[in-house]
Formats: structure tokens, C-alpha cells, sequence
């Protein structure tokens, strides 16, 4: 009896089975129409299949619109630095690999004022789940031009339209050493959004997903021709990539085989913008993740503290005159 | 031994300590020369204090006055807690580094020079000029100047005298200074320890052509009395023991980014870390180091990462970051001068006040420092604790005086006391929440992710009790005042600190960090000529420990003596409403409410008991009546 009163403890702290509702936090307050909103329901429905226990998740996020994710999830969450998620989620992974992490950051958190970070948190490839909205804009301060946004726009502080050409994050990503898992997605495509994290999630090691994101308010109509055209979308399947559905490929039959484990094809279907290329362009599982290469998961044991700080000490002890040691 | 023919030896001049300057060209390995002599003069029970002479630049040109490269140590009876002043004897691989040494002042006058010769026959004219001119002025200002063949010498036993002559200095210097042969044998074998057998009995060859070169050619000994050690000491210096310190503490997590001059510590600590487990990562910056550090203390126990002032500022936000998340954090902040690049390898203590305020807004933080390199080590353990019991960010100063100096300090015990314990991973209990602040303390359980029920969202907003994004002005107030609370209730905590020398009387100095020892030693001289002078020396910077206030008023004045500048009154446009204090002063100045004094230098050298025994002693002559 006793036992099946422990046991009945144990199963109040741990549900057998979570809901939707259980990874469910506050209520979002992106704008209506915002992307984020589908980003958010495809990560909770992630979180539901693969039945995450929510204690053992968190969210990283930056700072930005996309980066108060973290607020809308019932799982522990980390909204820490502009442009910083990425060095702590390393940090948190380094000693707690049983620790499910996801950052969410946005174009400006990750391409701009955090781009070191993205390129050497690929590098490390910890295992994360690195999902960049990008809506090709600064919201949160109010309309500025970000890396991503395309050439001519007109923001608060480009009134006569950027002179720059957008940055590619993809090709910059596949341009990194030790790159596991590339993903592109459009966030009109929950089907295929839910697909691609699940994807992301189940690969060991850094994943980075591109989510194309559309922002009524500063950016309104922008994706509207690709909205309007499936055409414009290539979607990229493969037996070890995205095998859309029937109905998502009787609409988007721009379709394309692509294999993810080639990285020189990759690259070039990176170079692509028009159409937009959705799917898995990367995936490598043989590259290490950098927990394991550090030994994350090693028990700290007070007595081998002391062997070793006495052993180091030894080295550089003066012993009294014949005293043992010496 | 040769014992015919060598000249009469007089009998040893018996000291109480010496100052011994071992300078060359940078690679010459002067620094290991006065490492192991150290080490062999610690291990026959003296007293020993050393302190590295480097160049800014990695290969300095040969033969330069700004290339001086070498090391100081100072030997004594008893325990020697500082560098000391100018040097007593120097030894000099040639004659450019020896004037750079004379140009800093650094020789006492009379000083005894023992010096490569070969310059004198150089090929060059210029050099063989430059040689004989250094020679004779020294010879005419009183220097008393022995010419050493040690390239020759040397050349009997190795082809490339470039990396023995060292180990014949060493065995010059055992032999003036009755150091145990044998002994020294034995340490030239530890420091050549990762070297093969050959390279070893090379370099002890070496090591007895110096001492049977000075046997039969040098009549020169200085017989300094030991003090017998009756327990076992250790000999490291600063960045060593901070490094230690990290292991000792129980921490995992060290994330840092090469900087000079702390970079060393990490270097230390990467040699050994992984054999507890433990994880230094080198981040891609100075931001990315903090910020690793602060994700894995969230996650898990409390991490530190390792800087100097540049990384300083560029961690100042993170920092913030963790005061506003309540994460537990320690800093480690080997100062160098400053502002900008400033004198990266030189000591300064410039970070005072930017460790207290740096970060923007209402930030406040535990700020320490370390007086010397025992403290170097316990202030880590010290620090981690700290940061866990209060969910605080710790910093802990050092400088480049520290970093590179060594003492023989007591073997430390280790304790598991000085331990985290295992991160709490239970359920959190239903009704509980992430910032529960006591009223009275400001503290409040941190929840770790792992433990069930405890989920919710840290951020870097103003938040509630619930973590969630405050909005109201209140909220904001009350959160600020609870991370405020918990400086005071550390505060109440502390022991008070003793003054030594006088109790009460003329002249009260005041100091933080490594200027402890150069402090008691200058306050101790002018106690001797009948001066009535107490000094206090702070560990806690923030928050200030109770009974400093009381210390202050039972003193005529207060000076704060710090190695960081510092504007003087005798400057014509310096006056008292324009005089910009030194970073402790100005603490001071706030916090009692004494017009408390300050002297300061900031040459990037470590603050020499001379100097600040020659400022003491304006002061005491000046009769100005300070307001009370």
C-alpha cells in the first residue's frame, strides 16, 4: 500500500500523458496576422507528440518580438540578452544534456547584434533546437531594416529605401564548419512548419530552422505574391527529408528531390531565393555535439575533488624538513 | 671543489632579506632562473615574494631597454608578503636591460651587479661601446659591478648557451646566497620534470658550473638566517591559485576568453579541470563567456568566467542580466591599466568601482578583492558561496601584481565544505513561486530547470514575484528593493576587520586588494620612528563590512592609498571641489562621511613599501586641520 502511495506521488509530479494545454503559458500578445503565432502552435504541438516532459524543457530566447516566445510556454524559459540566446543555451546544455533546449530568436537577435554567436554556436553544434523567425524587419523597436530585409525597403531608418542587399542566413549557415541541420519553412505552411521542428528536434545536435515570417505591421503584403503563387515555393522532399502529404503536394507542386546529406547541392538550392526553397536542405548526424565532446554528463564526486586538488597541491608543497613527501 | 687557488672569501654578510632583479632579453629564461631560486629558497624556509619583470611585446628586439624581461624576488628570514623596493643585486644578460632597470630606478644605490661580459668583446663596435660605458658609469655612481663570462662558460657544456645560461645564473646565485647545492639539484630537476632525462642532467650540469664558477672566482656571499618550517606551504602564484581555487570551490562551469593578464588562470585550470569533470570553454567572446557562464548556472551550480578589465565592460550587461534573474555568479577580475588597451600587462587597480556600478541601471553585486595569493585562492571558495547562498553575482579582484607573483603560503586543507552541494532537482512545492523574496532579507529559492512544478519564464524584464512581466510601478520598486535587501543581510554577516599597528592616533591608511603587505610594511616603518599609524586593509568592497566607520574616527586623518590615480592637491588646477578621487576614497568619502585623504600611483608597477612610506610620511608632516 505504501508503495502505490509513493508511486501515485510520483505520478501527480509526472502526468502519464500531456496535452496541449499542459505547454501552454501566457497569452500571446504578437499582432494579429503576426507568424509567430503559428510558430508557437507548431512548437506546442511538438512538445505534445514527443510528450516533453515540461520541467525538462526550456525556451531561450533574445530579445525582440519573437523573442518573448519563452512567456507562451508552460515549460521553463530563459528571455535573457539581445542577441545572446545562443551562448546560454550552450552554457545550459554543457552540464544538463537531459535538458531538452529550443531558442527562438528572430532576424535582428540572430543575423545582427548576435551573429558571433550564430556562427560559433554552430560550430560547437551543441544539441539545440535553433528556430530563427524571420520577418525581414525590426518590430519590437518599431520599424528599422534588418540584415534580412530586402534591398529598397523603406523603415524609419532607411526612409529612402535600404541600399543593401538582404543577407542569406542560409548560405551563411551552410558556409559554417561542423553545420548538422539546415531547415527553411514559411509560416503559412503549418503543416509543413510542424514538420521541419519535429525534424529539427529528433536530430543530435545544433538544428537551425529559418521560418519565413510575416509582420502585418511593418511589413504587410510582403509574401503575398509567394502567398498567392505556390509556385514560388520549391519544396525540397526526400526519403530522409520533408515528405509532404498528398494534399500539401497537390498544392505546392513545385517539388524538387533533394537529399539532405549533400551539402554541395544544398548550398546551391541556399542560393536560391525566388522561388523560396522549403524543406530540409542539411543534415549530417555523424558531427559531435559539443556536450559530449566535454564530457557534459559527468557526475561531480566530492572525493575525487579532493584526490585531485591534493594531488595538485603535492606539486607545488614545500614539506617541512623530513616530514614524508618531501 | 676547487678550494686552491680561489681568492680569500670573506665571511658571509648575514641580512635579514634581499631584493635580487634576474633581467635578460625575453626568451632567455630569466624568469624560470628566479622561479626555481625562489622555490629552492623557499624550500631551505625562507621567506620568499616574486614578481615578474615582462615585456608588453611577445619577442621584444634583442638588447633593448624596453625589452627588460626577468623577474624580482625577494628573499627573507620571515614571511615576505610584497616585493619590496629597489633591488640589491641584479643579475643582467646584458647591458641594454640593465640600464632599462637602472632608468626605472629600480636598483638601490650601492646595488651589486653581476653581468654578462661578452658584451665588451662584441663585434660591434657600438655594442662593445654601449658595454664599457653602462660598465663604467656604474663603476663611477657606486654600483658595485662583477663581471661574469657566462656565455663562456656555458659554451663548455652546451652549444646554444641562449637557453642554458639560466640554469648557471641559478647556480651562481645558490652559491651567494648558501643555498643547499643538493636542494637545488633536486628542484632543477622538478622544473625540467616534463623534459627528458638528458635535458635534465643538462641543465644541473649548468647549475653547478655557476656555483663552482662562483666558488672559485667570486667573492661574494650573503648568508640570510631561515626560519625553520614546521608545516607543509605551498608556492604558486596569483592566476595559479585561482585557478585551484575554482576546483577547490566545487565548481563545473568556467567559460572565458583570452586576456591578458588573466588568461593564465584558465590556462592553469585547463590542465586539470577535466579530471573533476570540469568544463573551461574558451568562448568566441568576452559577451559569449558570461553568458555561457550565466546559462549554465541557471541550469545548474553556480559557473565563473575568468577576465580582465576590457572584458569587464564588455560583460557589464550580462552581468546585469544575472543580477536581474537572481542567477548566481562569479566573476574573476585580474585588473591590468587601464582605460582601453591601456597596459595590459601591467598592474593597476582601476576596476573598483566599474565591478560596483558598471552595469547600467540598479545592479548591485558582491564586489571582493584578494590581498594576496593566499587570498587569491580562498576568495574563489569565499566568492562561490556567496553567490549560491544569495543568488548574486560575485566579483573578485586581483590584479597583474597578483597574477604573476609568488608566495609560500600553508598548504590549504581541502574541505568538502567548500562544496555546492548537488543542484536541487525535487518538485517545487505546489503554491510556490520562482521570486518568493523574504521580507526582511530579499532572499528567494531559486528553481532549477529539471525540477518539477517550478517551470516558469526568468527574464531580464521587470518582473513580480511570478516572474511574469511587471508592468505596474510598484512591482518594479518592490523588485528592486528585494535584490537591494540582500547586499545588506551579506552585510551583516561580515566580520568586522581588524586595524593593525596602532589602535588610534595620527594616521589611519586605508587599502583593498594586493597592497596589503606594501602597505603594513611602509605603516610599520614610520610606527618605528614613534608615528602613531594604524592601517586597514578591506576584503569586502561591497558590501563594506560593519565597524569601518569606527576604525575611521578614532584617527586624526584617513588616507586611502591605492595603486590607481588619483589627482593631488599640489596640481595648481586641482582644488577640492575639482580633485578626482581614487576609486576606494571616493567609497569611502560616501559611505562615513570622512574627509577621507587619498595617494595613488599608476606606473602599472606594483606599489613599492618605499613609495608608500614617503607619502605616509608627507602627510604625517603636514599639519593640516581636517575637519571632523
Amino acid at each position: 500500500m505504501r508503495q502505490l502511495a509513493v508511486t501515485n506521488a510520483l505520478l501527480r509530479t509526472h502526468p502519464d500523458h500531456y496535452d496541449l494545454d499542459d505547454y501552454e503559458g501566457g497569452v500571446a500578445r504578437w499582432c494579429t496576422g503576426c507568424g509567430d503565432n503559428a510558430i508557437l502552435a507548431a512548437l506546442q504541438r511538438l512538445c505534445r507528440d514527443r510528450q516533453l516532459p515540461p520541467e525538462k524543457t526550456v525556451f531561450v530566447s533574445g530579445i525582440g518580438c519573437s523573442s518573448r516566445f519563452p512567456h507562451y510556454m508552460n515549460t521553463y524559459g530563459f528571455h535573457g540578452l539581445h542577441g545572446r540566446p545562443l551562448p546560454i543555451a550552450e552554457g545550459i546544455k554543457i552540464r544538463r544534456p537531459d535538458l531538452d533546449v529550443f531558442v527562438t530568436t528572430g532576424d535582428g537577435d540572430c543575423c545582427a547584434i548576435g551573429t558571433s554567436h550564430w556562427i560559433h554556436a554552430l560550430r560547437y553544434n551543441p544539441d539545440i533546437t535553433v528556430v530563427m523567425h524571420d520577418n525581414g524587419v525590426y518590430g519590437l523597436t518599431k520599424n528599422q531594416v534588418s540584415p534580412t530585409s530586402p534591398r529598397g525597403l523603406r523603415t524609419n531608418t532607411t526612409p529612402s529605401g535600404s541600399p543593401l542587399t538582404a543577407l542569406n542566413p542560409l548560405t551563411v549557415t551552410l558556409g559554417v564548419t561542423n553545420v548538422s541541420f539546415v531547415a527553411q519553412c514559411v509560416d503559412w505552411m503549418p503543416e509543413v512548419v510542424h514538420d521541419i521542428v519535429a525534424a529539427a528536434h529528433d536530430h543530435q545536435g545544433l538544428s537551425f530552422i529559418r521560418i519565413l515570417q510575416r509582420c502585418p505591421e511593418y511589413m504587410d503584403g510582403h509574401f503575398e505574391p509567394w502567398i498567392r503563387d505556390p509556385e514560388r515555393l520549391l519544396l525540397l522532399t526526400h526519403e530522409d527529408g520533408l515528405q509532404p502529404s498528398p494534399s500539401t503536394s497537390s498544392t505546392y507542386r513545385n517539388q524538387r528531390d533533394h537529399d539532405p546529406a549533400d551539402l554541395a547541392a544544398a548550398r546551391v538550392i541556399a542560393e536560391t531565393t525566388d522561388p523560396i526553397p522549403v524543406g530540409i536542405l542539411y543534415r549530417n548526424d555523424d558531427v559531435p555535439c559539443y556536450e559530449d565532446l566535454r564530457r557534459a554528463d559527468h557526475r561531480f564526486d566530492p572525493e575525487e575533488i579532493r584526490a585531485v586538488v591534493d594531488e595538485e597541491l603535492d606539486r607545488f608543497t614545500i614539506w617541512p624538513t623530513g616530514a614524508a613527501g618531501s | 671543489m676547487l678550494t686552491n687557488g680561489k681568492p680569500r672569501v670573506r665571511p658571509p654578510i648575514l641580512l635579514d632579506e634581499h631584493v635580487i632583479d634576474v633581467v635578460s632579453d625575453s626568451g632567455e629564461g630569466a624568469q624560470r632562473c628566479g622561479q626555481t631560486f625562489a622555490a629552492i629558497a623557499a624550500r631551505s624556509g625562507h621567506g620568499i615574494w616574486t614578481v615578474e619583470i615582462i615585456p608588453a611585446e611577445i619577442r621584444p628586439p634583442a638588447r633593448s631597454i624596453a625589452g627588460a624581461s626577468g623577474i624580482r624576488v625577494r628573499i627573507a628570514s620571515a614571511d615576505v608578503t610584497n616585493g619590496g623596493d629597489a633591488a640589491d643585486l641584479v643579475v643582467a644578460f646584458n647591458d641594454q636591460v640593465l640600464r632599462g632597470r637602472l632608468r626605472a630606478k629600480e636598483l638601490r644605490p650601492g646595488c651589486v651587479v653581476l653581468l654578462e661580459d661578452k658584451w665588451r668583446t662584441d663585434a660591434d663596435p657600438d655594442v662593445a661601446a654601449a658595454y664599457s660605458q653602462l660598465h663604467d658609469e656604474l663603476s663611477a655612481d657606486g654600483f658595485v659591478v662583477h663581471e661574469v663570462p657566462m656565455e663562456r662558460e656555458c659554451r663548455r657544456l652546451v652549444d646554444d648557451p641562449w637557453r642554458g645560461k639560466n640554469m648557471f645564473v641559478l647556480g651562481l646565485l645558490c652559491r651567494v646566497y648558501d643555498l643547499d647545492l643538493a636542494l637545488a639539484r633536486e628542484q632543477v630537476a622538478m622544473t625540467f620534470a616534463k623534459k627528458s632525462a638528458e635535458v635534465i642532467a643538462t641543465n644541473q650540469d649548468l647549475l653547478e658550473a655557476g656555483w663552482a664558477w662562483a666558488d672559485e672566482h667570486l667573492d661574494l656571499r650573503f648568508s640570510i638566517p631561515t626560519t625553520q618550517v614546521d608545516e607543509a606551504r605551498i608556492v604558486v602564484n596569483g592566476n595559479t591559485a585561482l585557478g585551484l581555487g575554482v576546483m577547490a570551490s566545487g565548481m563545473e562551469v568556467c567559460a572565458m576568453y583570452p586576456i591578458t593578464p588573466a588568461t593564465s588562470a584558465s590556462h592553469y585550470l585547463s590542465s586539470v579541470f577535466e579530471r573533476v569533470g570540469g568544463v573551461v570553454h574558451q568562448a568566441e567572446d568576452e559577451i559569449a563567456a558570461a553568458t555561457f557562464a550565466i546559462g549554465a548556472s541557471y541550469a545548474g551550480k553556480c559557473a565563473v568566467t575568468i577576465t580582465s578589465g576590457p572584458g569587464l565592460s564588455l560583460k557589464q550587461e550580462a552581468l546585469g542580466l544575472a543580477v536581474m534573474g537572481e542567477i548566481p555568479l562569479v566573476v574573476l577580475d585580474v585588473q591590468r591599466g587601464g582605460p582601453s588597451t591601456g597596459q595590459p600587462t601591467k598592474a593597476e587597480q582601476g576596476d573598483l568601482l566599474s565591478a560596483m556600478f558598471g552595469s547600467h541601471g540598479d545592479a548591485p553585486k558582491v564586489v571582493m578583492a584578494a590581498a594576496d595569493i593566499e587570498d587569491c585562492f580562498y576568495s574563489v571558495i569565499t566568492a562561490r558561496k556567496i553567490a549560491e547562498t544569495y543568488n548574486m553575482v560575485v566579483v573578485v579582484l586581483t590584479d597583474a601584481s597578483l597574477a604573476t607573483a609568488q608566495q609560500a603560503f600553508r598548504r590549504p586543507e581541502f574541505s568538502t565544505d567548500w562544496l555546492a552541494p548537488p543542484i536541487d532537482q525535487r518538485p517545487v512545492p505546489a503554491g510556490a513561486r520562482p521570486y518568493d523574496w523574504d521580507e526582511h532579507t530579499g532572499l528567494a529559492r531559486r528553481f532549477i530547470p529539471g525540477q518539477p512544478g517550478g517551470m516558469h519564464c526568468l527574464t531580464g524584464l521587470a518582473h513580480d514575484r511570478d516572474s511574469t512581466v511587471a508592468y505596474d510601478p510598484d512591482v518594479n520598486q518592490e523588485a528592486i528593493r528585494m535584490r537591494s535587501l540582500r547586499l545588506a543581510a551579506l552585510q551583516r554577516t561580515l566580520r568586522p576587520p581588524t586595524v593593525r599597528g596602532d589602535q588610534e592616533g595620527e594616521l589611519l591608511v586605508v587599502g583593498w586588494g594586493s597592497t596589503r603587505g606594501a602597505i603594513a610594511e611602509a605603516v610599520e616603518r614610520v610606527r618605528a620612528d614613534g608615528h602613531r599609524v594604524g592601517a586597514l586593509h578591506l576584503r569586502f568592497l561591497q558590501p563594506l563590512a560593519p565597524g569601518i566607520g569606527e576604525h575611521l574616527a578614532r584617527f586624526d586623518r584617513v588616507l586611502a592609498v591605492e595603486n590607481n590615480w588619483s589627482d593631488r592637491l599640489e596640481d595648481p588646477m586641482i582644488d577640492d571641489e575639482n580633485r578626482r578621487y581614487g576609486n576606494l576614497a571616493w567609497l569611502l568619502r560616501a559611505r562615513y562621511l570622512v574627509d577621507v585623504d587619498c595617494w595613488g600611483e599608476a606606473k602599472g608597477q606594483p606599489l613599492q613599501p618605499g613609495v608608500i612610506e614617503a607619502a605616509i610620511r608627507t602627510r604625517l608632516t603636514q599639519r593640516v586641520e581636517v575637519p571632523r
